[in-house]
């Protein structure tokens, strides 16, 4: 059979896969490692060694990144997973225009981010943005919400929820279709309340779609870039800088050896979070 | 034995159902109602009003899209406003529409020629060395790209700011993408049918390309529209690596149109109006396959 499976199944299909792969962007991804010890012009580099990151680490400016990127990561992870998970409870339950509603809530995720945050900017202005108009009709007065330092970051937070939660929601559904409608009926039968099948069926059979929820929440708020970019800039001053807005601005300055040291920390940065939580996660897991 | 107490059971659970059916129906259905109403509300004030927003600013004319408000507009100027942002800058829109697509379809035509053939031979052969190319394929998922090593490599081999560039490192950065999902579908497909074929003396190159390549169809047209969308909606890789005047592309431009435009949220929003096309058009015609694709891996973990 082995040699069937040499004859059959030969690696020469992979070969254009690999090149390309390798390429344009596992080859690039080793060299950063490099690169990020050097101080570099990309015509030329000299050898500084950890220079780069002592500079990502003592600079404020470079520093915040890191503390945002962890607000920002696992704040919109925690929203879409608490909102998600709701919305789908609520959309898989015997109301009618259901199909309607999914698709309400979905259609954002596709929307172009950039479009978004155009859009959220010209509603969220202070004082004739039409969100701060809508709270004053019910008596609130709203916040400077991209002008304060305090609640930019927060204020992106939500749009970028607004954006993602339809997806977190589809996969909630698809995971409480999943679950078999027997144990639905024997706890009728035991008499349970609704909120009681929520919490001990519904909740841990559902645990395969919280997983990817989770994960592709994480990793999704560790890498955003185009959000924040379109809608602060990183400012005010530096309080919506995430880390790939950071390696933006580095890049842009002509500081190829900072941008890229900021790169590895990135990989870093997501590596250290995301793997152990994805470990975690799928140990826990319950068998249907 | 076990069916009589079966059917006692369904008996019992019948029964059981009509008893609250007739009881509570009156009072439910009138709750039902009030949450049913109550939710389209909710999602009409979250959801509907910045569309509603968007669509009717961008018919108004400068002065009066400065108030950003959600009044009607007093007189409209759809056509007038329209034109105006395809023809600014010698036509920009046109030329990063038509940019846009390009690397959108090339990049298509090449992911998925490329992931399947990689995928094939990934599920059908679960070695020591396949296990070691999945995890690099993992990696890809999770990482994101290193910017100034892969603009110092599409340097090098003349590929910077050029189309087969961008198109080799759209189908580069995809790739993982692609290729989990052609796996978990491959795996669907039962082995018997490859040594059928080699029975038959077909070549593995037969095999692919006549017989796995069209029972892939299903999840190929669910990574056809989830990319296309994904690169079409891409903003980051196209500012890192496909930029400059010439190589105008959709969200590039709409990025731009924000500081050309300042104020002139009419204008803005038309192209905002613009842009949010193409994905309404897929969403409307493939909204399961979108799901379909989103939610692969989610049931099974």
């Amino acid at each position: 059979m082995s040699n069937v499976n040499k004859h059959m199944y030969s690696y020469f299909f992979i070969i254009p896969a690999a090149i390309i792969y390798t390429v344009f962007f596992l080859a690039p991804t080793v060299m950063s490692f490099f690169f990020s010890l050097t101080r570099w012009t990309l015509i030329d580099w000299e050898f500084i060694g950890l220079e780069n990151f002592k500079q990502f680490f003592s600079e404020p400016s470079l520093m915040i990144g890191f503390k945002n990127t962890l607000f920002y990561a696992f704040s919109t992870m925690s929203l879409k997973v608490i909102i998600g998970l709701l919305l789908a409870v609520f959309l898989c339950s015997k109301i009618r225009n259901k199909n309607l509603l999914r698709s309400v809530v979905f259609f954002p995720a596709l929307l172009s981010t950039i479009a978004v945050g155009v859009v959220f900017n010209a509603m969220m202005n202070p004082t004739i943005g039409i969100i701060n108009k809508g709270l004053a009709l019910i008596g609130i007065t709203g916040p400077d919400w991209l002008g304060d330092a305090n609640i930019a970051l927060f204020s992106v937070v939500l749009v970028d929820v607004w954006k993602g939660v339809g997806i977190a929601t589809v996969i909630f559904i698809a995971g409480i279709m999943a679950i078999p409608a027997e144990y639905y009926e024997a706890h009728k039968i035991d008499g349970g309340n609704s909120f009681q099948e929520f919490l001990h069926i519904t909740l841990p059979l559902s645990r395969p779609a919280l997983n990817t929820v989770i994960i592709l929440a994480l990793i999704g708020g560790m890498r955003t870039f185009d959000l924040v970019w379109a809608m602060t800039g990183g400012g005010p001053g530096f309080s919506t800088d995430l880390l790939a807005s950071i390696i933006y601005k580095q890049y842009a300055g002509g500081f190829y050896g900072l941008a890229t040291a900021g790169n590895v920390l990135l990989f870093l940065f997501v590596g250290l979070i995301a793997f152990p939580i994805f470990k975690l996660l799928n140990r826990k897991e319950v068998d249907l | 034995m076990s069916i009589e107490i079966k059917q006692e059971r369904t008996a019992m659970l019948q029964s059981y159902d009509r008893e609250i059916q007739s009881s509570v129906k009156k009072k439910k259905d009138l709750k039902l109602l009030s949450i049913e109403s109550f939710s389209i509300l909710v999602a009409l004030v979250l959801f509907g009003i910045p569309f509603y927003f968007v669509i009717i600013n961008s018919f108004k004319d400068v002065t009066e899209a400065a108030n950003m408000s959600l009044a009607w507009p007093s007189s409209f100027h759809i056509l007038e406003n329209y034109k105006q942002v395809v023809t600014a800058n010698n036509g920009m829109v046109l030329r990063a529409f038509f940019n846009s697509t390009l690397i959108t379809l090339l990049s298509i035509i090449t992911m998925i020629l490329v992931c399947s053939m990689a995928a094939f031979v990934l599920q059908r052969r679960q070695g020591r060395g396949s296990k070691f190319l999945n995890s690099m394929v993992l990696v890809g998922l999770m990482i994101p790209p290193a910017i100034v090593p892969t603009i110092w490599v599409l340097q090098s081999i003349g590929l910077f700011k050029t189309l087969p560039g961008i198109v080799l490192l759209e189908s580069a950065l995809h790739f993982s993408f692609a290729c989990m999902l052609y796996k978990a579908f491959m795996a669907t497909i039962p082995r018997e049918i490859d040594e059928a074929a080699l029975m038959d003396g077909c070549s593995s190159f037969k095999l692919y390309f006549k017989i796995i390549l069209p029972l892939l169809k299903p999840v190929t047209s669910t990574i056809i529209v989830l990319s296309s969308i994904n690169i079409y909606n891409d903003f980051e890789n196209m500012l890192y690596f496909f930029p400059g005047a010439e190589n105008a592309t959709v969200q590039l431009t709409l990025y731009n149109f924000k500081g050309m435009f300042g104020t002139s949220w009419n204008l803005l929003f038309a192209d905002v109006l613009l842009i949010s096309i193409p994905p309404l058009i897929l969403f409307i015609f493939f909204n399961k396959k979108i799901v379909a694709g989103m939610t692969a891996g989610a049931v099974k973990g």
